[in-house]
This record gives C-alpha cells, structure tokens and sequence, in this order.
C-alpha cells in the first residue's frame, strides 16, 4: 500500500497540522528554559517535601495531614451517612482473630463488673450488669468488621444497641454530641460522635458468631460500630459518658482520623 | 498535568504502600506454589516502609484528593481540545498492533506508518487513563464502603475492591517502567516535545504533508464520505 491510498493518512495529516512546531533553535532555547523550570520544579518539590515533613505533628500526624483528616471529615459529614451498612448470611462469617489486647490486661472480676452510664460532669446516671444488658431488646447482625490495617472479617455480633441501651435516660442526659467509651483500667478509649453512637447498627455486643463473647474479644461486653473502622470496636467497656466536648480517643492520638468513620 | 501526575503518584503509592504493609496478603503463585510475595522484607526495609500506617493512611487520604483534581482537569482538558482523539485507535490500525510490538522487540526493522502516537501507544495511553480512574474508583469503595456501599457493590464486596486498587497500583508501576523505557529509547529529540509542548520543523515531513494536501484539493473533498454528508446538509 503507497502512502497516499492509505486512508489513514488524511487524520495523521490533520493531526500533525494541529502540533505546534517550531525551528530546531527555538526548541532548543525552550528545551534549554524548559530544563530549568524542571529543574526547579524538581528542587521545589524536594524542598516542600521537606519542609512538609519537618511539620509539627497534631497527636501524632503532621499538621496540614491532620487538618487533611478533619476537612475530609467536614465533607463526608454533609455526605449522609449512607444509611444502613450491608449485613450479610450465616454462611459468609469468616471468624475474626484478636488483634490486640490494650484494655484488657487487668484481672476482670465478671461479678462485680457493672456498664457505667455517666453524663458530662462525670456524674454516675446508672449502672448495669450482665443481667441487665440481657434484659434489653437484643439486635442481631452480620456485618464486616473492617481493620485500618486492611483486613476484614464477617462477623455476628449479638446485643443491645447504643440507643436501646441510652433510651431510658434520655431525660436525664439531655443533648449531647459525643459519647467517650472506656475500659474498666482506662488503658483503652474510644470517642464516637452522637450519629455514629446512635447509629442502629452500633452493638454493644455480648456474643460473637452466636457464642458468649471470650474475654479475648471482650467480655463481658463490647462495642461494635461497623460504620466505623475497627479500632473503634472497643473491648471490655466499663464506662459509657456523654459530652459535648469531643472526648480523647486512643487512635487519634497515635495519628489516626478521630472519626474513622467509612 | 501530565507532570503533576508523577510526585502525585508517588506519595499516592508509597503512602499506598505503607498501608499495604500492614497486612501484605498478595502473592503470584500457580498451583499451590508461590513465585512472588508481595513485597519482600527487603523492599520493606529499604524503602522504610513498615510500621508506618498510620502516616501512611494521612497522607493517603489528603493527597488523593489532588490526584481526583488532577485527574479530573486533565480530562476536561482532553474533552475541551478533543486530543483524547489522539489516543483513539483507526479501526484499519488495529491490524498493526503485532507489527509494532515486533518493531518495539526488534524483531522488525520497519515500524508501520502511524500518526502521533502508534496503536499500541494510543491503546496503552487510553488504558492508563481508565486506569487512572479504576484507581479513584477502587479507592472510594475501600475509603467508605458505608457511605458509597453502591461503589462498594460494583467491586463485588470491599476485599475484591482492595485486590482491584492493589492490581492498580501494580499496573502502574509496571506501567511506569515501561514507560521510562520507551522515552529513553525514542531520544533526546523527543523527551524534549514531551517537555516543551513544541515539536521541531522536520521539512521533508512538512512538503510531504502540504503535496498530500493541495492533492486532496485536486481530487475534490467531496470524495470523502464524511464531506459529502455536510454537503448534504448545508444545502
């Protein structure tokens, strides 16, 4: 086939009409121009890594990263919550494995162990045991538990709900905008904002796949917030006080978002 | 835009990879045996890479945003200035793809005729774009698989979402390397279009371009289907 019959030719024509073109000392007095910009641009961005580095940090994240987490936050909050994550069937539990046991390492005396309720002042509203949490209406879910580090598993967790468990005080407690989850020993804390404690598929769960929760995963009962990443599915809670001042939460203050909410 | 693309890149995938670190389920193996771990505990310490997440995760979660920025200008930019014509294939050009791998591999001495970019270029360019937007894509469904539960979906479920963000990433790399590769092989000549915008006057390429053109005139456009049909609808 000779050049001119291939029918391609007219668009490759047209296309190289459409190139800009310059003479050969032109393109190198551009190229030359061109180079120092690059040059610079490269030492720029060098430097700004640097500088972007030496940052103060903010509870372990630099600065301008842990204003990055916040104004992300700011956005997806105006998103919706998405409703209702997916749940899934018996046949899709995967099993979870114990990924850490900060709270836990006190001894725990399961008959003296009481569900602290306080308000903001600290003041005690009420206190409850493991029979009382039978008590309550129980939510059954199978929903994914998903890890900051990247895995995830699909796990059952049985319990009253943080609004079921918070309804009968609601007089008491009045408004309030963050709910602080503690351990019994304070090792291990965890903030939830007001959506995502009163969220319906946040758990206090007392089982795990259908068997009584261990005391590796727990017990006597835990928190399971499947809007939320996994370090906010805090073991063996002792105490449950509601604010309005955004409460310290473990995570954040090793560089983590505070809402860790997906 | 093509440039910003680079460092953006980059923090994308080492801050990428500092998260992946954190649990590096990924290998190649076939039946049973494995050929290759994602990554070795060499790559690990070299590049600093463990124990890092939490960073990793920041830096993850703000720059992405200027990648989407980046991404998104760059494709209204092809859309406004139609080049991402540029990057579409002439259906007659399809048929030279084994010919132009074969020139790239130096088993043929003669490249076939071919326009700005030749077929395989326009195939992969128009591939890295898509995957540009696989990883956004990917990366959304893994951020809020609650909030966007619907982009989740699309991916299967969330660790399916986590394995097509992983291929990505990989793809992107390799991709990279490649890419390199050819600049450096095209010359100097050319890294300098790709830097300036310009290309240099090529003479000879220029008469043959304007005798093409005035034997166009001479034969009538309206020989020319696409001529014809505008003919067509003026009158």
């Amino acid at each position: 086939m000779t050049e001119a019959q291939d029918p391609r030719q007219e668009l490759w024509d047209a296309q190289r009409d459409a190139q800009p073109t310059i003479s050969g000392d032109e393109l190198a007095r551009k190229s030359r121009r061109s180079v120092l910009t690059g040059v610079g641009g490269v030492v720029a961005a060098l430097g700004g890594w640097k500088w972007f580095g030496g940052r103060p940090t903010d509870d372990g994240a630099l600065v301008p990263l842990r204003k990055g987490l916040e104004f992300n936050e700011a956005i997806w909050s105006k998103i919706g919550d998405g409703g209702e994550v997916r749940t899934f069937s018996e046949s899709d539990l995967t099993g979870i494995r114990v990924n850490g046991l900060i709270g836990l390492r006190s001894d725990l005396d399961r008959d003296a162990w009481r569900l602290r309720i306080e308000n903001a002042d600290g003041e005690l509203i009420d206190e409850l045991d493991e029979a009382a949490l039978a008590d309550l209406a129980q939510a059954d879910q199978i929903v994914k538990h998903k890890c900051v580090e990247g895995w995830s598993a699909t796990v059952r967790w049985t319990g009253p709900t943080v609004a079921t468990l918070l309804e009968p005080y609601a007089d008491q407690l009045g408004d309030w905008d963050y709910a602080a989850f503690v351990t019994p020993d304070e090792e291990y804390y965890v903030g939830l904002d007001n959506s995502a404690a009163m969220h319906p598929q946040t758990v206090l769960a007392t089982s795990l796949d259908g068997e009584p929760l261990s005391l590796e995963h727990g017990a006597p009962v835990r928190l399971a917030v499947p809007i939320a990443y996994g370090i906010k599915s805090l073991k063996r809670v002792g105490t449950i006080r509601l604010t309005n001042e955004r409460p310290p939460d473990y995570w954040a203050e090793r560089g983590y978002d505070w809402y860790s909410l997906h | 835009m093509h440039w910003i693309n680079f460092p953006l890149l980059a923090v994308m995938i080492y801050s990428g990879l500092r998260i992946y670190w954190a649990n590096d389920v990924y290998d190649v193996s076939l039946g049973g045996t494995e050929f290759f771990s994602f990554f070795p505990e060499s790559v690990y310490d070299k590049l600093e890479l463990s124990g890092r997440l939490a960073r990793g995760i920041a830096f993850h979660l703000v720059f992405a945003w200027f990648f989407l920025l980046n991404g998104v200008a760059f494709g209204i930019y092809l859309a406004v200035t139609g080049q991402w014509r540029r990057f579409l294939p002439h259906r007659k050009s399809l048929a030279d793809i084994p010919a132009v791998l074969a020139h790239d591999a130096k088993l043929r001495k003669e490249a076939p005729p071919h326009g700005d970019y030749n077929v395989v270029q326009q195939i992969t360019y128009a591939l890295v774009l898509g995957l540009g937007a696989m990883a956004l894509l990917s990366g959304f469904a893994i951020y809020k698989p609650a909030q966007l539960s619907f982009l989740t979906r699309i991916f299967g479920d969330y660790e399916n979402a986590r394995g097509v963000h992983f291929i990505v990433t990989i793809s992107f790399m390799v991709f990279f390397v490649v890419h390199l590769l050819q600049v450096a092989r095209a010359g100097i000549s050319n890294f300098m279009s790709m830097v300036t915008g310009y290309l240099p006057i090529d003479p000879e390429e220029a008469a043959g371009r304007a005798r093409r053109r005035s034997e166009r005139e001479r034969t009538g456009d309206a020989a020319t289907p696409e001529a014809s049909e505008k003919v067509e609808v003026g009158s």
